[in-house]
C-alpha cells in the first residue's frame, strides 16, 4: 500500500504578511490584509519562557497553538510532529561565530536551544504534553516528509497528531548557504477519520522516481520562495483555502507525495 | 493506549565508535571491559575533559562521486555502512524490494555542523563560507541522511531525526510504523554523531563535562564524557529473516519538564520504557538486560538508577557503557541498540565501566563487570534534551 487517508481539523500559518489563516485566504483572495507583529505572539507559552524563548520556538508555537485551538483538542493529548529543514540558524549562526573567536564564552542556554528538537521541548512544556514528540528534517522535503511522517503516526496509531514545519529566516555565512530569507510556520492537526470537527480530507499517495515532477519551478521572485517550507507548501496552502484540489510535495529526493485535498459536503 | 505490534527482524547492524570498527572490535572491548576514552585531542582550542573519538576518519575520504557531500560526520557514516558488510546487506534488499520500498531514517544531533563550524573559522575576505565549503547541503540537519540516501541510492521515504540524544532510538519507531502501513517493506534505521567544538563547548558550558572519564552511576561521577559513533541496522518483516534478532516493541514519551534536566521522579522515562513493554507484550520479568541511559550526569543518574530500581525485579541485569564509548548524543540510540543486539548474540551483559561505588538509587541490577548471562529480552533507554524520551525492546528469535 502506498496510499494514506488524515483529515486535517486544524490548521495554523504565520507569515511577515499574514498571521493566521484567515489572513492567508484573504490574502489569496486579494484583500488587504494586516501583517502580524515581527515577533510571533507563541500566546501558549508562559510570559516568562516566551521572553526566553528562541525565534525558531516562538514562530513553532505560534503556528502550532493555532491549529490546535481550531481543532478543540487537548495539546497535551496530542503527539506532535516538528519539522524544519534548518531548525534554528540564528543560533547556529551564533554559535559558530562564537566557537571560531572565543568558544569558552558559548552561552549555555543558547546551546541548550540549539537542539533541533527545542520547538517540541518548549512546545510540550508549556501544553503538559506527554506524548511523543520528534523533530525532523529532510531538506527541501521537509514539508512533504513532514506530512508524511505527521500522517504515518496518525494512521498506524490511530490518534490525532499535530504536524508543525517551520523554518525562520537566516542570517551570516550560514544564512548565505540556506537561502533563507523569511520566516514561514504552517501547522496542521490530523485525525485519523472524520470527525464533526473535520475541516478536509486528505488522501495522500507516494509516487516513486518522481525526480521530474519535483524539478522546482523557475522562481519568479515571489515572497514564498524565500523559505524552504513557504515554497513547499504554498500550492498546498491555496488548496486549503479553496477546500478543494491536488497537488505534488517533495517528500524525498526522487520521491514525491500527492496530496489530494477534499471536503464532504 | 499502545497496542502490540508484529515483530520486525533485525537482519542486519553494525556499529562503530572510540571502541573500534564493527561488532567484533565492540565485542571484544566490552567483554575484557578496555574503554576508549581518551584526553581531549580534538577541539580547536583546548578543553580539559576526555572524549570518545573514532580512530581513522580523517584517513576515509568519500568516493569521489559524493565528494559535494566531504565533511567528519558523513566520513564517519561512510565508515560505519562498510563495516559487518552492512553495506552488501542493505544493496541486497535494495535489490529484493526495489530502491523505493526501502525507506531510511537516521538519527543525529550535530549533523555535520562540525563543517560550519569550520567554515566560520575561515570566512573569506567577505565574511562569507570558504569557497571549498560553500556546499549548502552540508550546512544543514538533513546533511547525513541525503547523503547515506545517495550513496546507498534508497528512493524510499528518507527522513532525518533530530531529538538530541534520543534521535537514533527514535528511528526504530518511524521505521516500524512505515513498514506497518505498507509505505516501505524494509528500513536502514540508524545515526551519526561526531565530535564538534558545538556539543564539546556547549555541554561545558551546561558544566555537565567531567574532567575525567565518565563513570556512570558512581557516587562520585562528574559528568559526561562525549564520543561520537555511527551505528546501522536493517529493518525488514520477519518472514524474510526468520532467524534474526527482533524489534520487540519501543516506547516513547515526553517529559513535559525541563529543556535541559529530567523529570525529577523519571515521569517520562517510565512512560517510554511503560510504552516499549505494551508494545512488545512483555512484562518487566521477562527482560533479561538493560543498556541504560547512563551519562554520567548527577541527575540522569539518579532518576535512571531509581526507575530500575523500582520497576524490575534482581533478576534483570543493567548497565550503561558511555563509560566505554563516551555519550555519542545522536548516535547514542544505534550505539546501544547495537550493544542490547550483541548481548542477545552473544549471551553476556556488558559492565557498567567506571563505576565502582554505585550511586545510592541503583537496585541490584547493575552490573559493574561484564558477565555471562542468558539474553533473550533486552532493552535500551534513550532520553534526550527536551524531555524526549525513547525505549528500545529486542528479542532472540524463537527457537
Amino acid at each position: 500500500m502506498s496510499t494514506l487517508n488524515v483529515c486535517v481539523e486544524g490548521m495554523g500559518v504565520w507569515s511577515p504578511l499574514a498571521g493566521d489563516f484567515e489572513a492567508l485566504k484573504a490574502m489569496l483572495a486579494g484583500a488587504p490584509t494586516e501583517a502580524p507583529p515581527a515577533r510571533p505572539t507563541a500566546s501558549t507559552l508562559p510570559a516568562n519562557e516566551r521572553r526566553r524563548a528562541p525565534e525558531s520556538v516562538l514562530l513553532a508555537v505560534e503556528v502550532a497553538g493555532q491549529a490546535v485551538a481550531m481543532s478543540g483538542y487537548d495539546a497535551a493529548e496530542l503527539p506532535c510532529v516538528f519539522s524544519s529543514a534548518y531548525g534554528d540558524q540564528l543560533i547556529s549562526d551564533y554559535m559558530c561565530a562564537t566557537l571560531a573567536s572565543a568558544p569558552a564564552e558559548l552561552s549555555p542556554t543558547r546551546f541548550h536551544n540549539s537542539v533541533h528538537n527545542a520547538p517540541a521541548g518548549y512546545w510540550t512544556i508549556a501544553t503538559g504534553c506527554h506524548a511523543t514528540s520528534s523533530a525532523i528534517s529532510a531538506g527541501r522535503a521537509s514539508l512533504g516528509a513532514g506530512l508524511l511522517e505527521a500522517a504515518t503516526l496518525c494512521a498506524a496509531e490511530e490518534r490525532p497528531v499535530l504536524l508543525v514545519c517551520s523554518d525562520i529566516k537566516g542570517n551570516g555565512p550560514l544564512g548565505d548557504m540556506s537561502g533563507t530569507k523569511s520566516s514561514f510556520g504552517i501547522a496542521l492537526v490530523l485525525s485519523p477519520a472524520a470527525t464533526s470537527r473535520t475541516v478536509a480530507q486528505l488522501e495522500l499517495h507516494l509516487v516513486p522516481h518522481a525526480n521530474h515532477a519535483l524539478r522546482p519551478a523557475p522562481a519568479t521572485g515571489a515572497w514564498y520562495e524565500t523559505n524552504p517550507i513557504a515554497a513547499s507548501a504554498w500550492p498546498l496552502m491555496q488548496n486549503l483555502a479553496k477546500g478543494e484540489g491536488e497537488c505534488t510535495l517533495a517528500a524525498a529526493e526522487t520521491l514525491a507525495l500527492r496530496v489530494v485535498l477534499e471536503t464532504s459536503a | 493506549m499502545s497496542v502490540l505490534i508484529q515483530p520486525l527482524a533485525v537482519s542486519a547492524y553494525t556499529a562503530t565508535s572510540a571502541l573500534g570498527h564493527g561488532l567484533e572490535s565492540h565485542l571484544a572491548a566490552l567483554s575484557t571491559q578496555r574503554g576508549g576514552l581518551r584526553e581531549n585531542d580534538f577541539s580547536s582550542a583546548p578543553l580539559a575533559c576526555w572524549i570518545g573519538r573514532v580512530e581513522g576518519v580523517e584517513d576515509a575520504p568519500l568516493p569521489a562521486a559524493h565528494a559535494a557531500w566531504e565533511c567528519r560526520n558523513n566520513r564517519l557514516a561512510w565508515l560505519g555502512l562498510q563495516q559487518d558488510r552492512f553495506l552488501d546487506r542493505v544493496l541486497d534488499a535494495r535489490q529484493r524490494y526495489g530502491a523505493s520500498r526501502v525507506a531510511l531514517v537516521l538519527g543525529t544531533s550535530t549533523a555535520s555542523i562540525g563543517a560550519t563550524e569550520e567554515g566560520y573559522r575561515h570566512l573569506d575576505d567577505e565574511g562569507r563560507m570558504p569557497p571549498e565549503l560553500r556546499r549548502p547541503p552540508v550546512h544543514a540537519p538533513h546533511s547525513l541522511a541525503g547523503f547515506v540516501a545517495e550513496a546507498l541510492g534508497l528512493e524510499g521515504p528518507c527522513l532525518t531525526v533530530s531529538t538530541a540524544c534520543s534521535s537514533s532510538a527514535k528511528v526504530f519507531a518511524n521505521a516500524e510504523r512505515l513498514i506497518r502501513l505498507g509505505l516501505a517493506d524494509a528500513a536502514v534505521v540508524g545515526g551519526v554523531d561526531t565530535l564538534c567544538d558545538s556539543v564539546l563547548f556547549g555541554f561545558n558550558a551546561l558544566e555537565l563535562v567531567s574532567p575525567e572519564p565518565c563513570r556512570p552511576f558512581d557516587q562520585a561521577r562528574h559528568g559526561i564524557s562525549i564520543g561520537e559513533a555511527a551505528g546501522f541496522a536493517l529493518l525488514e518483516r520477519v518472514n524474510a529473516a526468520p532467524d534474526a534478532p527482533r524489534l520487540l516493541g519501543y516506547g516513547e514519551s515526553s517529559d513535559a519538564h525541563h529543556m535541559s534536566t529530567p523529570h525529577p521522579e523519571g515521569l517520562g522515562a517510565e512512560l517510554a520504557l511503560g510504552d516499549a513493554l505494551a508494545r512488545a507484550g512483555l512484562r518487566a520479568s521477562q527482560v533479561d538486560y538493560i543498556n541504560l541511559h547512563g551519562t554520567a550526569s548527577q541527575k540522569n543518574d539518579e532518576v535512571e538508577a531509581a526507575l530500575v530500581a523500582r520497576a524490575f525485579p534482581a533478576s534483570t541485569r543493567a548497565s550503561s557503557t558511555k563509560g566505554f564509548t563516551g555519550h555519542t548524543l545522536g548516535a547514542a540510540g544505534i550505539l546501544e541498540a547495537v550493544v542490547a543486539l550483541l548481548a542477545i548474540r552473544e549471551n553476556f551483559v556488558p559492565g557498567n565501566l567506571g563505576c565502582t561505588h554505585p550511586d545510592e538509587a541503583c537496585g541490584p541490577q547493575l552490573a559493574l563487570k561484564s558477565e555471562p548471562h542468558t539474553v533473550n529480552v533486552a532493552l535500551s533507554n534513550s532520553f534526550g534534551f527536551g524531555g524526549n524520551n525513547a525505549c528500545l525492546a529486542f528479542g532472540r528469535a524463537p527457537a
